[in-house]
């Protein structure tokens, strides 16, 4: 189990630097965009659909929770989802039954 | 036929020595001269003056990449902002090196159009990403990649009394 410390940075409101951008294709920005676990749950259940398959199958989920939440667990979780191959709505409500199950016990451990 | 610009007034002549130079700018002043049927010193005059008048800006050397061996992707960016932080935006952006023109726009909506360029598709997106969409007042990004060149010219030709096509 995570410390109470890890679990609140995780769950923290990233600096500006560190916001995830949500792009359709190379170069293509929505307008959306997230800057803390919470946030991002939220955006995925509303932005194009392109930009989750564009952004899960180039690691950008992966990579943006390992690196910039600093969330190994759900980086792990992300993988093995990219692994399955889903695409469309099973992708959206796949991607946001792991961050939304993720953020959840987050929280109770930051209590 | 004259025309006004910032205070200056061009004539044909200064007109016709601006069409010759953006063609080639190694031109000799009696090379244009004879071209255009006028004196080497005139040329060198006009010339001279409108260097100090900063109508002509520099002298460039435009480079083939391709043949350059540059490794090299150009893309047209569109970018949607914010109308307020519109200025702001086309300032910031056009300080970046990947950033070759930047031009804002009163359509529709008010946006940015800039001619970028980058090594290869992911360092185009890293840019995208990490240097102007942050940016404050950026809405959204529409960008394309060019696929291939068809025209590629920087002259301004005057309407109205052009000088002879082949100059």
């Amino acid at each position: 189990m995570k410390s109470l410390s890890s679990s609140s940075r995780i769950l923290r409101k990233l600096p500006r630097e560190n916001t995830f951008y949500f792009f359709t294709s190379i170069g293509n920005y929505t307008g959306v965009r997230a800057i803390s676990l919470e946030e991002f749950i939220e955006k995925i259940k509303e932005v194009d659909i392109k930009s989750l398959e564009f952004h899960l199958y180039r690691g950008d989920f992966q990579k943006w929770a390992d690196e910039t939440l600093e969330d190994r667990e759900l980086a792990e979780k992300i993988k093995n989802l990219q692994i399955l191959k889903p695409v469309g709505n099973t992708l959206r409500d796949q991607l946001c039954f792991i961050a939304s199950k993720r953020f959840e016990e987050l929280k109770r451990q930051a209590l | 036929m004259k025309m006004k610009n910032r205070g200056n007034v061009l004539d044909d002549l200064d007109w016709h020595i601006l069409q010759v130079l953006q063609k080639n700018a190694k031109q000799t002043y009696m090379e244009t001269g004879r071209r255009l049927q006028v004196a080497h010193s005139t040329v060198h005059d006009r010339i001279k003056k409108m260097e100090e008048e900063g109508i002509i800006e520099k002298y460039m050397a435009v480079v083939n990449l391709e043949k350059a061996g540059a490794k090299c992707i150009t893309a047209i960016m569109t970018v949607f902002t914010d109308p307020k932080e519109s200025e702001n935006v086309a300032e910031r952006l056009s300080k970046f090196e990947q950033a070759l023109e930047v031009f804002t726009s009163l359509s529709e909506e008010l946006l940015i159009i800039a001619k970028v360029v980058a090594e290869d598709q992911e360092k185009l997106h890293s840019f995208i990403a990490h240097s102007v969409a942050p940016l404050p007042g950026v809405l959204r990004i529409r960008t394309s990649i060019v696929t291939k060149k068809y025209k590629d010219e920087i002259l301004f030709i005057k309407g109205g009394n052009n000088p002879n096509e082949d100059l």
